[in-house]
C-alpha cells in the first residue's frame, strides 16, 4: 500500500468498484422480483415480465462483475508494475462513455422491452441471446471501451515490471476480450448461433475469468498474508494450465444436445469432468498459505479482504465444481439439461468463483484509500458476509430441491412436453424450493444492504491503535 | 529474480512452459474440432432433402413435410423423421423417407427461397421477443416456460390437444399462431405468457421455425418426448 496516496489508475478503480456496486444492487432487485413471478405469477405481469426481470437480473450480474473485474485491474496495474497507468486520462474517458452506454441500454431494456422482428431490433433494442442481449451497437461501444483497457494493461505492464501475475492477466485479458467477437454475429442456424454464443460464454466463465480470478486471488493473498511471491506464482502458472487444460475442451459440455456431432459427448465430459480439479487446488493453496503465515505469526493485513477471499475458494469449489460436476456428464445431462438445475449450479458458481472476490477486491481498495496498515472486520461487515453467503448456499439448496423435483417429474415421468413440464411446476416440492429460494434471496438482499454500508464506514470504525504485535496475538 | 529451484516440480518456469503448452494445445484441438463440427452443422438444402440425404440441421423446406420424433433402436435414442420412417431390417436403425408431406397454412409446397424467408422471420423475431429468457431452445434459455425445442411435436397442439381447441383454429400451425398473438387471451395456467406485439407475419414465422426447430438431430434430447403421456400420469 502506498498510504494515503493513490495512484491515479487507483482512483479511476475506485470509480469502477462504486458503479459495479451498484449494479449489484440492481441484480439482486430484479432478481427478487423474477423469484416472486415464480410464486406469483400474475406480480407485473404485462408490465415488466419475467422476461425483462430475468435479463436485467442478469445482465448486471455480468455487467457489474466486469466493472469489479476492470476496476481490480487497474487497482493492482500501478501496484506490480510500480509505475502509473499509461493511458489514464483516456481510461477515464472510457468509463464515463461505458457507464453512459450501459444506462441506456438498460433504460431500453427496461421501458422499451421489445422490438419488431428484424435487423433493427437487434442493432437498437435486444439481440434476444440469453446473457449477451446487449444491442448490437453496444456491442461495438464495449469493444471500443475494452481496447483503450487492453491498451492501458500492455502499455503499463511494458513500462515497468513485468510481474508473473501481470503476465498472466494481460494474457488472460486479451482472449477474454477476443471471445466477445464471436457473439457479435447474426444466423438463421440456431445450432450454429449456440455453437458460437457458448464461445463467448463458457470460455469466459469456465476458462478466461477463472483465470483472471487465480491471477487477482494470488495478488490478494500476497496483499493479505505477505504470501511469498515465488509460490504464489508458481501455482497461478499450475493453475493456468489446469484451467486452460480442462476448460476450453470442458466447452464440449455444453454439445451434447444443439445439434451438434456425437463426439461432444465424450470430450465435454472427460474435460468438464477435470474442470474442478484446479477450483480443489485453488483453495488448498489459499488454506496452506494462511496456515504458514499464521504459523509465522505473521497477522492478515485485510480480515475482510481475506474473508471474502477464503468464501471464494470454497464457493467456487462447491458452485462451480461441484454443483457442475453433479449434472456434467451426458448421460445424467439429458435429464437436467434446460431444467432448475443449471439455475442452482449457476448461482452458487457465479457467487462463489466471482462475486466473493470481486468483494474482497473492493475491500482491498477500501483500505488503500484509507491507508491502513491493518483492516480488521466490523460487525456490520461479519453479517453481510454470513447473510449474503448463507443465503447464497441456502438458494442454491433450494434451487438444487426444485431442480431434482422437475427433473424426475417432467423429464422422467412426462417426456418434457407442455403438460409435463407444468405438471412439474406444480408440484409441491418444486414450489416449496421455489419458496426457500425467495426467503433466502431477501436474506442476500439484506446481506447486501449491509455491505454497502459496511463498505462506506469501515475505515472509520477500526480500533484507534492496532499495532502489529496486537494484531498477530490477536489472529494467532 | 526466482531463486534457483530445488526440483522441478517447484520451478515457475516449468509450470510456465507447461501451461503456455498445454493450453496451446487445447486450443488447437478446439479449433480443429470446430472445423469439422461446422461442416456437420450446416444447414441442409432443397437438394439434400430431394437426395433423402439426412442432415443434422435440415433444409428448411421440410416445414412441407409430417415430422416425428422416433426412437432409433441403433443410436439409442429417439431421432427426428422426416417425411415418414424406414427401418433397417438387419441394423434397426430408422432414417426419414422424405415422403409424407403436410400441409403447412394450407401449402405444401413451400419453395426453399420461401421456406428461408420464413425462418429467416422467425429467428429474427425469437430473438427480437426474447423468447430465450422465458423459454429454453435446444434446452438453452431461461426456465420460466417450456421448452420450445420439439414444441412442434407437443401432443397439446395436436388435434386432439386442449391447446388447439382452446384457439378454435382448424390446424396446429394456425392455432400456435392465433396463440401467440394474443397469448394473455389464453390462460393455459396462472403463469400465462405476456402480450409481445407478434404480428400475424412474425407468429407465422415463428411457427414455421418451430417446425424447423423440431426436425434438428438434438442426439436424443429432449428424452422420452410426449412418450409416456397418460401411462403415468399422476392426476389422472
Amino acid at each position: 500500500m502506498q498510504g494515503n496516496r493513490l495512484y491515479e489508475g487507483q482512483k479511476l478503480a475506485l470509480k469502477y468498484f462504486t458503479v459495479a456496486i451498484v449494479l449489484f444492487g440492481a441484480q439482486l432487485l430484479f432478481g427478487l422480483i423474477a423469484a416472486i413471478q415464480y410464486l406469483y405469477p400474475s406480480f407485473l405481469f404485462n408490465t415488466l415480465d419475467f422476461s425483462i426481470a430475468r435479463m436485467v437480473h442478469i445482465n448486471a450480474l455480468v455487467v457489474w462483475l466486469l466493472y469489479a473485474m476492470i476496476g481490480a485491474v487497474y487497482w493492482l496495474l500501478p501496484d506490480e508494475a510500480g509505475v502509473e497507468v499509461v493511458g489514464v486520462k483516456l481510461g477515464t474517458l472510457a468509463f464515463y462513455i461505458l457507464t453512459a452506454a450501459v444506462a441506456v441500454v438498460v433504460l431500453v431494456y427496461i421501458f422499451v422491452q421489445v422490438g419488431p422482428g428484424n435487423e433493427m431490433t437487434l442493432w437498437l433494442i435486444t439481440e434476444g441471446r440469453e446473457y449477451i442481449e446487449a444491442p448490437r451497437w453496444a456491442d461495438i461501444g464495449i469493444v471500443a471501451v475494452v481496447l483503450v483497457f487492453l491498451y492501458n494493461v500492455y502499455a503499463t505492464v511494458l513500462k515497468g515490471k513485468h510481474s508473473g501475475i501481470l503476465v498472466v492477466l494481460m494474457a488472460d485479458l486479451i482472449a477474454l476480450a477476443g471471445l466477445y467477437l464471436a457473439g457479435m454475429f447474426y444466423t438463421d442456424n440456431i445450432a450454429v448461433d449456440q455453437y458460437w454464443w457458448w464461445w463467448v460464454v463458457h470460455l469466459w466463465v469456465e476458462a478466461t475469468w477463472e483465470v483472471y480470478v487465480a491471477a487477482v486471488g494470488g495478488y490478494i493473498l500476497i496483499k493479505t498474508l505477505n504470501a511469498n511471491r515465488q509460490v504464489v506464482e508458481m501455482w497461478l502458472w499450475i493453475e493456468v494450465a489446469m484451467m486452460f487444460g480442462s476448460g476450453i475442451l470442458g466447452l464440449g459440455h455444453h454439445y451434447f444436445w444443439i445439434g451438434t456431432p456425437e463426439y461432444w459427448w465424450e470430450i465435454g465430459a472427460l474435460f468438464s469432468a477435470l474442470e474442478p480439479v484446479p477450483l480443489v487446488g485453488l483453495f488448498v493453496h489459499v488454506l496452506y498459505d494462511w496456515g504458514k503465515e499464521r504459523g509465522k505469526g505473521n497477522s492478515i493485513k485485510n480480515i475482510p479482504a481475506f474473508a471474502w477471499l477464503t468464501v471464494e475458494t470454497f464457493g467456487n469449489f462447491l458452485g462451480a465444481g461441484v454443483w457442475g460436476f453433479m449434472h456434467t456428464l451426458p448421460q445424467i445431462n439429458l435429464y437436467t439439461h434446460g431444467t432448475q438445475w443449471p439455475a442452482a449450479h449457476g448461482h452458487l458458481a457465479f457467487f462463489g468463483a466471482y462475486v466473493a472476490i470481486m468483494i474482497s477486491a473492493i475491500y482491498l481498495a477500501v483500505q488503500g484509500k484509507a491507508g491502513l496498515k491493518e483492516m480488521k472486520m466490523t460487525k456490520a461487515g461479519w453479517w453481510a458476509i454470513s447473510l449474503i453467503t448463507v443465503g447464497v448456499l441456502l438458494m442454491t439448496v433450494s434451487l438444487t430441491l426444485s431442480a431434482y423435483t422437475q427433473t424426475m417429474v417432467e423429464r422422467g415421468m412426462h417426456g418434457a412436453t407442455w403438460e409435463g413440464y407444468f405438471i412439474a411446476q406444480a408440484n409441491k416440492w418444486f414450489v416449496q424450493g421455489m419458496g426457500w429460494r425467495l426467503a433466502s434471496g431477501l436474506a442476500v438482499v439484506a446481506g447486501y444492504a449491509l455491505l454497502v454500508y459496511d463498505l462506506l464506514t469501515v475505515t472509520k470504525k477500526q480500533p484507534a491503535e492496532v499495532t502489529e504485535g496486537e494484531a498477530a496475538v490477536q489472529t494467532a | 529474480m526466482e531463486n534457483k529451484p530445488t526440483s522441478v516440480w517447484t520451478s515457475n518456469r516449468f509450470w510456465r512452459r507447461s501451461a503456455t503448452w498445454i493450453t496451446g494445445v487445447a486450443a488447437v484441438l478446439l479449433i480443429l474440432l470446430t472445423f469439422d463440427s461446422m461442416g456437420q452443422m450446416q444447414m441442409g438444402t432443397a437438394e439434400d432433402i430431394q437426395n433423402k440425404v439426412t442432415k443434422r440441421i435440415p433444409s428448411p423446406v421440410v416445414i412441407n413435410y409430417k415430422i416425428d420424433y422416433v426412437l432409433d433402436p441403433y443410436r439409442g435414442h429417439e431421432v427426428p423423421i422426416i417425411g415418414g420412417k424406414t427401418v433397417d431390417s438387419a441394423t434397426g436403425k430408422v432414417s426419414s423417407k422424405f415422403e409424407e408431406k403436410e400441409k403447412f397454412f394450407g401449402r405444401d409446397d413451400w419453395s426453399e427461397e420461401e421456406a428461408r424467408a420464413l425462418i429467416h422471420k422467425g429467428k429474427l423475431t425469437i430473438q427480437a421477443k426474447n423468447c430465450m429468457d422465458c423459454h429454453t431452445l435446444l434446452g438453452n434459455g431461461a426456465y420460466y416456460a417450456p421448452d420450445l425445442t420439439k414444441a412442434w411435436l407437443d401432443p397439446a397442439w395436436s388435434s386432439e390437444g386442449p391447446l388447439q381447441a382452446m384457439t378454435g383454429a382448424n390446424s396446429k400451425e394456425e392455432a400456435m399462431a392465433t396463440f401467440l398473438q394474443n397469448p394473455d387471451k389464453y390462460p393455459t395456467h396462472e403463469r400465462m405468457m405476456p402480450n409481445l406485439g407478434i404480428t400475424p407475419e412474425e407468429a407465422k414465422a415463428v411457427v414455421a421455425y418451430l417446425k424447423f426447430m423440431s426436425a434438428i438431430d438434438t442426439n436424443g434430447f429432449p428424452r422420452n418426448f410426449g412418450k409416456i403421456k397418460g401411462a403415468v400420469d399422476a392426476r389422472k
